[in-house]
């Protein structure tokens, strides 16, 4: 099986400092892998990289495209990593408003996308907000309703449904639930959880939080000072720590 | 006349927006950067439009400025005293008559020629600006055509008013390559952007320079359902009768009484001077009393 994210040596450096290093993975269809370690532990660094928001200085990050196969998005035109970036990508901000246009209604947020792929009816595009919008429940009424309007877990799910209007094949999420007050962290963890099962979506999820990948994440790899300390499957890595370090973010969780 | 150089710039400056307008004329629709100059007189007073004008200015040259239309209001006045006193050029009122007219908000209802240049007055080039603001990614979405953005906003106005209400500076796209603002004309003048002149865009302020050749296509964006249409008054025109030209609607007394008449004040003219009379209008020899 082909993977759809091959990472391999991946390095990135802020001058003499290291951002991640020797970061290697395979991501297959239908997988989510969690990515977690304490803040300056080159775990954003490393989403960054994988979603083409920085160019990382050495490794190749090999994405499965549906014309041609596994191709180096770190090497490819800047206007194909963008087309796949509004494709076959999606990136979900920490803060909402970094994903969203606060300016544009609802429906034009979750529009854009469409429109940016060429989608020139009015209204199938307003159809199809309507949908998306009712998949992460909110209500049709809203539509045309600014995000201004909305409370920080309604403006997330708006960006959710933003991403997703276009199938992406891949979703890079930063700190999704980050900022969120505890119930509603659970409400929009419970409605990734059926989005990412309904739509068999491949993702990667950044979080200092372990209960996010406890829920989310098939598989884990956990961080520190830049390099990859230790990766399995969610449950064994969480309920049988073999890293030191690992062992103690595990316990300092359990104590919370 | 000595106290200036030709049309009030000097020669490098000169040399410099033409250098401009050329690549502008070469890449039709793309906004070309240039070190805007001080004229004198304020921005918002058509400073890029000025400038533009002075680059192509010759002495054999009649010009005409017109402002929404009309040749006799402040801004459209002074701009031609400055070149009749700068450049020593002929000036005219009539369309027809003239080989460059400048313009703020309007093209003339009368067809131009292949002799002849449209100069516009452009406030704000960038069409994407009002909804994004950084100018690093506007640039990067002309490069990559990377267009979505300006029918999210056509989307915006649908879901606002229940139709497209942008009523001017209406969003075009360029020989199926750049989109471009067409400056504050209204809408109905959109399809008279196809045309056999020149038209050169000038924006003082935010020193672009954009073009559009002769004949090159310009499509007005739109959605399948809700198609482009250059929309005017649903009336004809007062004073002479016209039905096809831009109106502007006038309050006359305290009663809401109301006059429709022509935006282009020589259109307008030329045809009452033919003959021409509309509901509310009269024969021109008496109007001139
Ligand atoms: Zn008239």
């Amino acid at each position: 099986m082909t993977p759809l994210l091959q990472v391999e040596n991946l390095a990135k450096f802020y001058g003499p400092r290291i951002g991640c290093t020797d970061v290697s993975l395979d991501l297959y269809p239908g997988e989510v892998m969690g990515i977690v370690g304490e803040s300056g532990s080159g775990k954003s660094t490393l989403l960054n990289c994988l979603a083409g928001h920085l160019t990382p200085d050495r490794g190749a990050v090999r994405f499965d495209t549906r014309a041609d196969g596994l191709r180096d998005t770190v090497t490819m035109s800047e206007p194909e990593r963008r087309m796949l970036s509004r494709t076959d990508w999606a990136f979900v901000h920490q803060h909402a408003r970094d994903g969203l246009r606060m300016n544009v209604s609802a429906g034009g947020n979750v529009g854009e996308r469409l429109m940016a792929v060429n989608a020139r009816h009015y209204g199938a595009i307003r159809d199809e907000a309507i949908d998306w919008l009712g998949r992460v429940e909110i209500t049709e009424d809203r539509i045309d309703d600014r995000p201004t309007a909305f409370s920080g877990g309604m403006q997330q799910r708006l960006q959710i449904a933003r991403n997703l209007v276009t199938g992406p094949r891949l979703v890079f999420m930063d700190e999704p639930t980050g900022g969120l007050d505890v119930s509603v962290q659970a409400r929009l963890l419970d409605l990734l959880r059926s989005l990412v099962r309904e739509m068999n979506l491949s993702a990667i999820i950044v979080t200092h939080d372990l209960a996010v990948v406890r829920l989310l994440a098939d598989r884990l790899m956990v961080m520190k000072d830049g390099h990859v300390i230790e990766t399995g499957l969610t449950d064994q890595v969480l309920d049988d720590p073999q890293h030191a370090y690992t062992q103690l973010l595990v316990s300092s969780v359990l104590q919370v | 006349m000595s106290d200036y150089n030709f049309a009030y710039l000097d020669e490098q400056t000169k040399r410099m927006i033409r250098r401009a307008i050329l690549k502008g004329l070469a890449i039709p629709g793309y906004q070309v950067p240039f070190a805007s100059r001080e004229m004198p007189m304020p921005y918002g007073w058509g400073t890029g439009g000025v400038q533009v004008s002075a680059a192509v200015l010759t002495p054999e040259d009649t010009l005409k400025v017109i402002d929404q239309g009309a040749d006799d209001t402040t801004n459209a006045v002074s701009i031609r005293r400055f070149f009749e006193k700068t450049a020593g050029v002929q000036v005219t009122e009539a369309t027809t008559d003239a080989s460059v007219i400048q313009t703020r908000h309007r093209i003339p209802e009368q067809d131009l020629r292949a002799d002849q240049i449209l100069v516009y007055q452009v406030p704000i080039p960038e069409p994407l600006r009002f909804l994004e603001p950084s100018e690093v990614e506007t640039r990067k979405m002309h490069s990559l055509e990377e267009y979505g953005l300006m029918h999210v906003k056509l989307y915006e106005d649908i879901s606002q008013h229940g139709d497209i209400a942008t009523a001017y500076a209406y969003p075009v796209k360029v020989e199926g390559r750049y989109v471009m603002d067409p400056s504050p004309i209204p809408k109905f003048d959109n399809p008279k952007l196809e045309m056999a002149g020149i038209q050169l865009f000038g924006a003082g302020r935010e020193q672009r320079i954009y073009a559009i050749p002769p004949y090159t296509q310009v499509v007005s964006l739109d959605f399948d359902d809700y198609p482009f249409q250059a929309s005017k008054a649903d009336h004809a025109c007062d004073l002479c009768g016209a039905k096809d030209s831009y109106l502007d609607e006038l309050i006359v007394d305290d009663q809401g009484g109301r006059v429709f008449m022509c935006s282009d004040t020589d259109y307008c003219s030329t045809r009452r001077a033919q003959g021409h009379v509309g509901a509310q209008g009269s024969p021109i020899q008496e109007d001139a009393a």
